[in-house]
């Protein structure tokens, strides 16, 4: 029988948990094989390259293309500062001689002979890269950077704004299914990594943002509101980089939504200890969703690296949840999973799944329309 | 590839999958009797999300609900695809496949002037499958340095570099490879070699272009793609753009080194494959024909009109990944026009914005079918103005313009794209294939599309034109064959009439069949639907009104034989060249309400029933 492979979520108590720290160019690592880090340690460190100016010095100098080489008083590789003179024309007998100065501080890249144009490259800028996670150092990636290894809690949301943040957890919410008001949010939120529920009112995530607080992890947002935020509409899931003034993750989807009673009591049980979170999502080409990371004692991390479970599909017995209308949002036990395609109110045929909802009803349910959850 | 290959001659059964950004989609093709048919299919959400990182899970997931369904056996125990076959019912003789997954092929492209040589090596990109993510040109508004910022940003697959007919400009050529050169970009895989540049411009400069990028890229100099100013030559960048596609991006995605093992062609790009069979229909049948293929992250819009082939790719504009794009570029209000009931904005917004982060999700509800199949006219009607846009002619050639064009009014422009000489309108991907009933398919066309006239409307019947684009590659003739037998539904007909109406009697339509004689004259924005038990019958159209063209000159009365397909005949008499829909809510879901009944496109709810 054909495995369901259904897209879930993965909500892990305590697992080992790996993290990728590359550079975006090549540069040096900062750190060794073994060694034990915190989310703060600078793991490695690069130089971006400085912008790129291509000026037509040739036409400057009011000469052919071809002659400027040798008319160039630095050349390709040297270093020039802003207003520094890089190219003279020697004029007709001495007279209306005219020179060109860099406009950068940095580099010459290249000098072309047929275009007469003149390459700049401004000074590099540097970036460091910290850990973002406490752990262990158990890959060296020459160069590049390093793999972080570390035992964790850590929780994936659905979708996020914003990138990665550190904070205390702290719980807004009482119970995953409520709706966390502006009410809610005190100065004490500051750094914080806030817990809410089933649904966060703009209002609520403005004040967050005027406290300071780090991050917000929320079950439902309101997909128009996006927009009012940021300025603009997030018609493709790829995220990471917007400036919200917080990390935003969305656990479940838009709208009102419970958050997963174990993703929630996960949480709860997290409260007070020191959270990494990335709002970075991309549902297209190598998807990345956001996600909650808090590690345990440094000293348990583990050395060994723990190739992640294979994949099993659902099976009958396993806690699902309706992930559209009309089902969205709701919880229930997989029942049973027909063979035969089923034509569904829409009058489409799908493969279904039989599931029982926690009110103790039953539905046919698409199978593509139901997520595995765990706890 | 596979080394178990059969002789082509012997090949009596073929799997074929789709890969795409949302499904996988595997079909069987076996030999029965003495023809070729499509005989199984079977789809799997395709699998390139953790933890499933690897597309043969989808792959085998489609294969193994086709093994279930027709008792072949088609995965080995080891989780392969068991080729050859080895008797009855168990294994196939080849394995095929199409791929879109993962953002399909993503090219940056270059050229000396923006709407000459860069839209031929456009044209090429395009061609060929890709998704062209950023055109640069010497004539383009953005300084040089900022050109250079924007490709180092966008980590394309592949850049394709054109510019200069061959013998003219040289320095311009040069420059645009001095500033590929300055940003050294990088591939968007990542991965340890340079990123392939195909150089297909002014061959004169080939060997200075070598000396400029042969050290800091994969430099591959193929034939100038514009010659001269009156000629395009872009097989050879489209072939090599296929050729890197396969050695480049494919081997580098999650498990497509497993996937290139099996098969037994080259995996092409989806629209490449799309592309191929589309140019076939129209050779063949010597027409005018336009499609579109529907998918999760974007729509592709093929064109062929008077010989002449075009497709364009709406890269941001799809029915999962997309979706909320398209209700970002269309707005709310062009989403709601559509849909013939109230609704909440809020919560409107709020399921698009949940489909796009859960994009494998399909509609359960017939009040979710109807949106989405609202938000599905937009997105095709906004990748048909892209394409209009794109498919123009030559431009840098000497036009001579007679007396009439002078005095002839276009919208268009120059735009090869004319909907009163369009013949056949054809659409395929999920949304319009897998449309409950075909009528709806139809309708979507109609009001996406608007064409005008009397056009032929057909669709791909279970989305299998991928998958018969490669397969022509390997077995011409069992392509032809299912493509006729199994693949396209012939929908209908549509009528409309175009140009300026008055209320009142727009059009008169008569026709004499076996099934009795038709004489009716339709008003002012109607949609009236005929079903016919004929396949074809000849039919005549009188406009009503002095303005109006139905596609034998104005005022004028056509006779024409005309398909009448599965879903009939459509007389549409709502405006061209635009539909116009009342802006007033209160009166237009009444009004959307009346055509959902004439044209019987969805089941009417209960209280619908006892109105």
């Amino acid at each position: 029988m054909a495995a369901v492979f259904t897209p879930g979520l993965q909500v892990t108590e305590k697992g080992v948990i790996q993290k990728d720290r590359r550079l975006p160019l090549e540069g040096e690592v900062t750190v060794s094989m073994g060694e034990m880090v915190t989310a703060e340690t600078v793991v490695a460190r690069t130089e971006l390259p400085g912008k790129i100016y291509p000026i037509n010095v040739a036409n400057q100098l009011g000469v052919d293309a071809g002659r400027l080489k040798s008319l160039m008083t630095k050349t390709a590789g040297d270093k020039v500062t802003e207003g520094e003179i890089i190219a003279t024309s020697p004029g007709f007998f001495g007279l209306f001689k005219s020179e060109a100065t860099s406009i950068v501080t940095g580099t010459i890249e290249s000098v072309s002979g047929v275009t007469g144009q003149v390459i700049f490259q401004a000074d590099p800028v540097p970036v460091e890269m910290d850990a973002y996670i406490n752990g262990r150092v158990v890959e060296v990636i020459p160069s590049e950077g390093c793999v972080i290894q570390s035992n964790a809690t850590f929780i994936q949301g659905i979708f996020g704004l914003g990138g990665e943040a550190r904070g205390e957890i702290t719980m807004v919410a009482k119970a995953p299914s409520q709706i966390v008001t502006e009410s809610d949010i005190t100065e004490d939120c500051k750094g914080k990594v806030l817990v809410g529920g089933a649904y966060l009112s703009v209002s609520a995530l403005k004040r967050a943002v005027e406290v300071g607080a780090s991050a917000f992890v929320t079950g439902g947002f309101d997909y128009d509101e996006i927009k009012d935020l940021l300025g603009y509409e997030v018609g493709v899931a790829i995220t990471g980089g917007e400036d919200l003034g917080l990390t935003l993750i969305v656990t479940e989807g838009f709208g009102e939504i419970q958050m997963a009673p174990a993703t929630f009591k996960l949480l709860k049980a997290k409260a007070g200890m020191m959270a990494s979170v990335n709002g970075a999502t991309q549902i297209r080409a190598g998807v990345m969703r956001p996600e909650v990371v808090v590690t345990f004692d440094e000293a348990s991390a583990p050395t060994e690296i723990v190739k992640p479970p294979e994949p099993v599909g659902i099976q009958i017995g396993d806690k699902v949840r309706g992930i559209r209308a009309p089902y969205f949002g709701l919880l229930g036990t997989l029942k049973s999973l027909p063979n035969e395609p089923t034509v569904l109110d829409s009058e489409s045929k799908a493969r279904v799944m039989e599931v029982t909802f926690e009110d103790g009803t039953e539905a046919i349910v698409p199978r593509a329309n139901v997520e595995a959850i765990k706890g | 590839m596979s080394d178990t290959t059969k002789n082509n001659s012997t090949i009596r059964s073929v799997l074929a999958t789709d890969c795409g950004s949302t499904t996988t989609k595997a079909i069987l093709i076996e030999k029965v009797g003495d023809t070729w048919r499509q005989t199984w299919r079977g789809e799997a959400p395709t699998t390139v999300e953790a933890p499933f990182e690897d597309v043969t899970n989808g792959v085998v997931n489609a294969a193994t609900e086709i093994q279930e369904l027709s008792g072949r056996r088609l995965v080995n125990d080891d989780g392969t695809i068991r080729t050859p076959e080895r008797g009855e019912n168990d294994g196939v003789d080849i394995y095929i496949s199409t791929s879109s997954a993962g953002g399909g092929l993503q090219l940056v492209v270059g050229g000396v002037v923006r709407s000459m040589t860069a839209e031929s090596a456009t044209r090429a990109a395009l061609g060929a499958g890709a998704i062209v993510m950023d055109t640069f040109a010497t004539n383009d508004k953005r300084p040089a340095h900022e050109q250079i910022e924007r490709i180092r940003q966008l980590r394309p697959d592949m850049i394709l570099l054109a510019g200069g007919i061959d013998g003219g400009t040289e320095k311009h050529v040069i420059s645009l490879a001095e500033r590929i050169k300055a940003a050294r970009p990088r591939t968007r895989l990542g991965g340890g070699f340079n990123l392939p540049v195909i150089f297909a411009g002014n061959q004169e400069v080939k060997e200075d272009i070598k000396d400029l990028l042969g050290d800091v890229s994969d430099l591959q100099v193929v034939d100038n793609v514009r010659p001269v100013m009156e000629n395009e030559n872009l097989g050879p960048a489209r072939d090599k753009i296929h050729d890197l596609f396969m050695e480049h991006v494919m081997a580098q995605a999650p498990g497509y080194d497993k996937l290139m093992g099996w098969a037994d062609a080259p995996i092409m790009p989806t629209p490449g494959a799309v592309g191929l069979i589309m140019q076939t229909i129209a050779k063949e049948r010597d027409i005018n024909i336009l499609g579109v293929d529907i998918g999760g992250a974007t729509t592709d819009v093929f064109s062929v009109f008077d010989e002449a082939f075009n497709r364009t790719v709406s890269a941001n504009l799809g029915m999962s990944y997309s979706v909320s794009n398209v209700l970002a570029e269309a707005g709310l209000p062009a989403i709601l026009r559509w849909v013939p009931f109230q609704i909440n904005e809020k919560q409107l917004r709020n399921r698009i914005g949940n489909k796009m982060i859960r994009p494998t999700t399909i509609p359960q509800s017939l009040e979710e079918l109807k949106i989405e199949q609202a938000i599905a006219r937009e997105a095709l009607r906004l990748a048909f103005i892209q394409h209009k846009e794109f498919a123009v002619a030559l431009r840098g050639v000497q036009q001579e313009r007679t007396i009439a064009d002078a005095f002839r009014q276009t919208s268009g422009g120059n735009s090869l794209v004319k909907m009163m000489e369009l013949d056949l309108l054809i659409g395929s991907g999920g949304v319009l294939s897998h449309a409950p009933r075909r009528i709806q398919s139809m309708r979507m066309m109609i009001d996406a599309f608007s064409p005008e006239g009397i056009t032929e409307l057909a669709v791909d019947s279970i989305f299998m034109m991928p998958h018969l684009g490669v397969l022509s590659t390997v077995k011409k003739e069992a392509a032809t064959e299912v493509f006729e037998k199994d693949c396209i539904v012939y929908l209908g007909t549509c009528i409309a009439p175009v140009g300026p109406m008055k209320p009142g009697p727009v059009v008169r339509v008569a026709w004499t069949a076996d099934s009795g004689t038709v004489s009716e004259e339709i008003s002012d924005m109607a949609l009236k639907r005929w079903e016919l038990p004929e396949a074809e019958i000849s039919i005549t159209v009188t406009p009503l009104q002095s303005t109006l063209d139905v596609g034998a000159g104005i005022g004028k009365p056509i006779v024409k034989t005309i398909k009448a397909g599965v879903v009939g005949v459509i007389v549409d008499t709502r405006g061209r060249p635009d539909i116009q829909l009342p802006e007033d809510q209160a009166i237009r879901v009444p009004l959307l309400k009346s055509w959902v009944k004439a044209l019987d496109e969805y089941p009417l709810s209960e209280t619908e029933e006892v109105k």
